[in-house]
């Protein structure tokens, strides 16, 4: 990120180029502070942290020494000027740190400045060079190239003259810099400043700002780079956590549209689904909401879906807001769908925990946590609607839109479940992500003749043509099962009456069958009727040509004995 | 510490006084002349000054909790207390070292 590396030249070609160094980092180790401001803190330079009290300045400051020293090789120097370093050092181990081995090891030192303004009376000039002494001791002792001090301003109150303090402090950060020592200074939050004493007027290349709110009894710890001299860094308030691993930053890094798409396709899990969704199933990254009154079956969706991306080997992770992991999976093998078989192979993460546990940010940075440890290629978070708890609808949209981000960003086809309350309307999803979604499959419940079934449509899907189709569904013990579509003339039927309608039919049917039978039969009666009397006509017929021919015979004989017996009489009569 | 030693018994009012500076600078120099000055005045024979130049000990600012420089601290008697500055409010130090009972004392005798 060269800022301020080459400068731009209007011209076709840049001779010689001048080139101006940027400003060097010294990496945090700590996630996602790094990201945001684009690589550490400033190299060399010193970094006020300020906030309120328990607000997490303390860890910020050790996690950087104690990462410094572990990944970075940059051993570092704590001057505690608040609490010992046994009380420190058993404050961090939580974290995992062990900084009584590091400075065993000559990789950190500790020092507790002990001032007790009660012990102390003041007679004429001093400065504060026993603290430079100090410092320059620890620092040449273990080759120090980090620096912090935990709030350094409880000086102010040990000691009556302020302006020896502002003095020196100006002189400490010079001291700093000339030794090319990464410093993080901490500090109290002031009334209306930064901090209570106005450090940040002496060191203003780096501020960063902690904060720990309760909204609605939960806790939110967020932090903003205030200023960062020469850089380009994040400028907004991004939510943080701390926990065994010390502390991470939700990075909601760049809220572009520039993810890369893919044409893959992948199951839904059930064919009959896949068939809806141009016989192919989603499209791979894709978002996919599935959202659906209580009980309407959409956490079997969800998991038939697991069941065949752990089928293709693929790593998935399921996050779960409602249920217990051995309930789900109790529930699910129910269904036919043995979950417990991908948990104990390790491709399958399920994780469950309360809503109400914490704010939005946290169950967001969470999952971020959760998505970077396992790197799964599915997710599915059951249900969305129960991270509102606590959190405005904007705020929700917000984070679901950079959850959704990270999740396309990283390739990651993720199913967001979404419960819609009853008596709301069913093409609203409470969370406002239906927006967001790529695939919308909405489940519901079709309630006629004492019954209610289960009804299945995809209500969009960017990219294909999907079916437009409203299908009943039954979960069975081997799995979800679409059921062809019966449209009646009062809509779709579906349960008993559907299985009513298509028994009447059937029986028209077989009424049908009979009745053509029955006339068929009675026109080959008919037929071989007229057939019979044809034949008795036909036999008369020839009778009465024989007779007419015997009577032609006979006649013609009669006309010969009549002439021979004519002749026969005129030769008797002795004619001629 | 030999000072201890050296005075322990001798005398129920001992004063060991450990002054640390560093290196020679203006307020050490008078940090250091102030101190001899108020013990020769007010205390001789029972004080013990010792000057800690913590440039060439700089591992004993820690041992010792020493911020400001110059730094007094009376190690004897105790409680421990320190005073900070060039020592120049003698009536200060007085108070700071706890010692005004000394001042006063001594003066009827004398």
């Amino acid at each position: 990120m060269p800022l301020h590396g080459v400068p731009f030249m209007p011209g076709k070609k840049a001779a010689p180029v001048r080139t101006l160094l940027p400003i060097r980092k010294s990496p945090t180790g700590i996630r996602g502070l790094d990201e945001i401001s684009g690589g550490g803190l400033p190299k060399g330079r010193t970094t006020i942290v300020c906030g309120g009290p328990g607000c997490g300045k303390t860890m910020l400051g050790i996690e950087f020494l104690v990462r410094g020293a572990l990944e970075y090789n940059e051993p570092g120097v704590l001057m505690a000027f608040e609490e010992t370093p046994q009380d420190i050092a058993q404050n961090v181990a939580s974290l995992g740190f062990d900084i009584q081995d590091l400075s065993d090891k000559k990789k950190l030192f500790l020092d507790y400045v002990a001032v007790e303004p009660s012990e102390i009376q003041e007679t004429g000039e001093y400065d504060l060079e026993g603290l430079f002494i100090r410092l320059g001791n620890a620092v040449e002792t273990v080759g120090a190239k980090r620096v912090m001090f935990d709030t350094p301003e409880s000086l102010f109150s040990s000691f009556s003259n302020p302006a020896m303090l502002r003095s020196e402090f100006r002189r400490l950060f010079r001291w700093l810099k000339d030794h090319d020592l990464t410093a993080v200074i901490t500090a109290e939050k002031g009334e209306n400043t930064l901090t209570r004493y106005g450090l940040e007027e002496y060191v203003s290349d780096c501020v960063i700002s902690l904060d720990h709110r309760v909204k609605d009894q939960i806790s939110a710890r967020r932090l903003r780079i205030v200023k960062y001299r020469g850089t380009k860094h994040g400028a907004d308030e991004y939510p943080f956590l701390i926990d065994e691993q010390g502390m991470s930053i939700l990075p909601l890094s760049s809220l572009q549209l520039q993810h890369e798409v893919s044409d893959e396709r992948v199951s839904s899990g059930f064919p009959d689904l896949d068939q809806m969704l141009e016989g192919q199933g989603y499209y791979r990254g894709t978002s996919i909401l599935v959202t659906g009154t209580a009980g309407s079956g959409k956490t079997s969706v969800s998991a038939a879906f697991i069941d065949a991306a752990c089928r293709r080997g693929e790593r998935c992770l399921f996050i779960d807001f409602e249920e217990s992991r051995d309930q789900v999976a109790r529930n699910m093998k129910s269904i036919g769908l043995n979950l417990n078989r991908w948990a104990g192979n390790g491709l399958l993460t399920h994780e469950a925990w309360r809503p109400t546990q914490f704010g939005i940010e946290m169950h967001l940075l969470r999952i971020h946590k959760l998505i970077e440890e396992h790197k799964p290629q599915c997710v599915v978070i059951d249900p969305i609607t129960n991270l509102m708890h606590g959190s405005g609808d904007k705020e929700v949209y917000s984070m679901m839109m950079r959850l959704m981000d990270f999740l396309k960003n990283s390739g990651i086809t993720a199913i967001f479940v979404s419960l819609t309350a009853g008596g709301s309307k069913l093409e609203s999803s409470t969370v406002g992500v239906s927006s967001l979604a790529d695939t919308w499959i909405l489940l519901r419940d079709i309630e006629s003749d004492g019954e209610r079934n289960r009804c299945i449509y995809v209500l969009k899907s960017r990219g294909m043509a999907h079916s437009n189709q409203l299908r009943e569904f039954v979960i069975t013990a081997k799995g979800i099962k679409l059921i062809p579509p019966y449209i009646g003339p009062g809509g779709v039927l579906t349960g008993t009456s559907r299985i009513n309608q298509e028994a009447k039919e059937k029986f028209a049917a077989l009424q049908r069958d009979f009745e053509i039978s029955r006339k068929q039969r009675e026109v080959s009666r008919k037929r071989r009727a007229l057939e019979a009397q044809a034949a008795s006509l036909q036999a008369e017929l020839v009778t009465v040509d024989r007779e007419a021919e015997d009577l032609t015979r006979e006649n013609k004989k009669r006309a010969q004995q009549a002439h021979v017996d004519q002749a026969g009489l005129a030769k008797s009569r002795g004619a001629n | 510490m030999k000072t201890k030693k050296k005075f322990a018994g001798k005398s129920q009012m001992i004063l060991v006084l450990r002054l640390y500076v560093a290196g020679q600078t203006p307020k050490s120099l008078a940090a250091i002349s102030n101190l001899k000055k108020i013990c020769s005045e007010h205390f001789e024979a029972k004080c013990k000054i010792e000057v800690i130049d913590l440039l060439k000990k700089p591992a004993l600012a820690r041992d010792h909790q020493i911020i400001a420089i110059p730094t007094l601290v009376r190690s004897l008697p105790i409680p421990i207390c320190k005073i900070i500055g060039d020592l120049s409010d003698t009536e200060r130090v007085l108070v700071g070292l706890d010692l005004r009972k000394l001042k006063t004392k001594p003066k009827p005798k004398s």
